[in-house]
């Protein structure tokens, strides 16, 4: 479904601070796919959502295929068609002047040409409504409410109903959980959970929690300094423990494992 | 002093034009785009040419809208396929239209006396000959237009993307939206109506001058600070009636103070310590609460 191939990445090209966030990756995605991806800081997780969304180009010789189609050439919006985006700040994923139903307005037609129909109209207002009601939010009866009023749970939780609205081929979670509380944080998880399932999105999570990475998806990658170091299908991260993890990143990446950040049990 | 209100009324509609381009612009783009002063003169600047030689006077002014749009397209462009700041973008095609309305007008300025302008042919048209009736019809009908275009195409889905793009350019982006079509749109759009009220202006007072337009963004936001602070509007409908309102207000009070024996030379003075005052209030009434705000943009 999505193919990566020989995907590098280096920032600051020819100066002292010159590195290397993603270094000759291969990745083959299956459609459904539902990937978890750990790694320390700077391990390049965030620098691979970012190559595969279109925000930067990777290095020349790199590819990115959807479907059998390279949209490596495609600029960020174009691959908003294939590429859907939930961030780790709510306040990225929504406009806060804007009201919950504008907001909806401008998610529905991701990808689609927008013309000069009313952004929003009785049958539009029905669907986001109904979409809304599965967050037990009680935002489908706040539509005309400004986004910035809405608490950062709650404006994720909006963020994440807005990606999944018009249906992404593929769907990119940026620690999407990670400045939740706990509780708001499972009640978005679940809401993941159940639309990746309902929708059969193919999703790449990126985490930096451990326990949260071996609970969700069908898969798990980690990643170290630009490579992807262990790479698990569903029957053998079954039984895994988070010490396991730290035991297989050890061995992967030749070192020890000393960031403990990673083992944070919220983040 | 009795035809202070319906000459504020005409001016205010007028003026208003300017008002409603810099609120699209800084309020609803988040674009601080100083092309304003260029682009208002350069909007009567076409229109005058024009009637003079004897082109229909509303298409003389719908030409100027188009000159205006123009001069958007001229700075959205440099701010978005060159990357350079919005400030500055503008101010560089402001300075380069003072030159480029210097040669539309072969000199400092052009007289529309006697001249078929928009407001003459309306009162043949209606036999209408009180002079600020006429105006007040003329004005009052095309900012009803500009009203009514606007608030419907705000509302489109162009238009929330538009709107969206000031409000979140990532997000937008993410979305499918190619935030640098939407932002040269409402820049041009800007500018049009701005050039718009250049056009009406020059035809309204019988002439145009090469400085018709200095200090005319100070004027746009002050118009566009009153409008908010007295009207506190929601909702695309109301922000617009708001910059409307704003305007009328704003040349209401300047009026009443030149009557009241203000030196004309002292306006653009008193217009920028209000817009000075009405910016830093917010943030001194935050800062006697002590409330943490960010630095200011320097961009």
């Amino acid at each position: 479904m999505l193919n990566l191939r020989q995907i590098t990445k280096v920032f600051c090209r020819g100066t002292v601070d010159e590195i290397t966030a993603l270094d000759k990756i291969d990745l083959d995605v299956n459609a459904e796919d539902y990937i978890a991806v750990i790694g320390s800081n700077g391990a390049g997780k965030t620098t691979l959502l970012n190559i595969i969304a279109g925000v930067y180009p990777p290095e020349n010789g790199g590819q990115i295929i959807v479907n059998d189609r390279d949209i490596g050439g495609l600029s960020e919006y174009k691959r908003a068609h294939y590429v859907g985006r939930v961030y780790q700040d709510p306040h990225i994923g929504t406009a806060a002047k804007m009201s919950v139903e504008e907001n909806m307005a401008m998610a529905l037609l991701r990808g689609q040409s927008r013309g000069l129909r009313a952004a929003s109209n009785k049958q539009r207002r029905d669907l986001f409504r109904a979409a809304l009601v599965p967050l037990g939010l009680g935002l489908e009866d706040r539509l005309t409410t400004l986004v910035g009023t809405l608490s950062g749970g709650q404006r994720q939780a909006l963020a994440l109903v807005m990606t999944t609205l018009s249906k992404p081929a593929l769907l990119l979670l940026d620690e999407h959980v990670a400045t939740l509380d706990p509780r708001t944080a499972q009640v978005v998880l679940d809401l993941t959970e159940m639309l990746v399932k309902r929708e059969k999105m193919t999703t790449i999570m990126v985490t930096h929690n451990m326990e949260l990475a071996l609970r969700h998806g069908n898969r798990l990658i980690m990643m170290h300094k630009g490579r992807i170091v262990v790479d698990m299908n569903q029957e053998q991260k079954a039984n895994l423990t988070i010490n396991d993890l730290v035991v297989a990143f050890e061995r992967a990446s030749g070192e020890e494992f000393v960031d403990d950040s990673v083992l944070l049990p919220n983040g | 002093m009795s035809y202070i209100l319906p000459f504020s009324l005409y001016e205010g509609l007028v003026f208003g034009f300017v008002a409603i381009g810099v609120y699209l612009t800084f309020r609803v783009l988040g674009f601080p785009d100083l092309t304003v002063d260029g682009s208002f003169t350069l909007g009567a600047a076409v229109a005058a040419v024009l009637i003079v030689k004897g082109v229909n006077p509303f298409l003389a002014t719908l030409a100027a809208l188009g000159a205006g749009l123009g001069a958007g397209l001229a700075t959205s462009l440099l701010n978005t396929k060159l990357r350079i700041p919005a400030l500055l973008a503008g101010i560089l095609v402001m300075i380069a239209l003072y030159s480029v309305n210097l040669r539309i007008m072969g000199g400092a300025n052009v007289s529309l006396l006697r001249e078929i302008t928009i407001f003459s042919l309306t009162s043949q048209l209606l036999g209408l000959d009180t002079r600020i009736a006429y105006q007040l019809v003329v004005a009052g009908v095309l900012a009803v237009i500009v009203f009514f275009i606007l608030n419907w195409f705000l509302r489109t889905e162009i238009g929330l993307a538009l709107r969206a793009t000031g409000d979140n350019e990532q997000m937008v982006r993410g979305f499918g939206v190619n935030t640098d079509m939407t932002t040269i749109l409402g820049v041009s759009i800007s500018n049009g109506l701005i050039a718009l009220g250049g056009a009406v202006v020059a035809q309204g007072q019988g002439f145009a001058d090469v400085n018709i337009g200095i200090g005319m963004i100070v004027m746009g936001l002050a118009s566009v600070i009153i409008g908010e602070a007295l009207f506190r509007p929601k909702g695309v409908a109301r922000l617009l009636l708001a910059a409307l309102g704003g305007t009328f207000i704003y040349r209401l009070v300047i009026s009443v103070a030149l009557r009241l024996g203000m030196a004309p030379g002292d306006l653009k003075l008193i217009t920028a310590i209000l817009v000075i005052i009405a910016l830093a209030v917010p943030y001194l009434q935050k800062k006697v609460q002590h409330e943490w705000l960010p630095p200011a943009a320097r961009w």
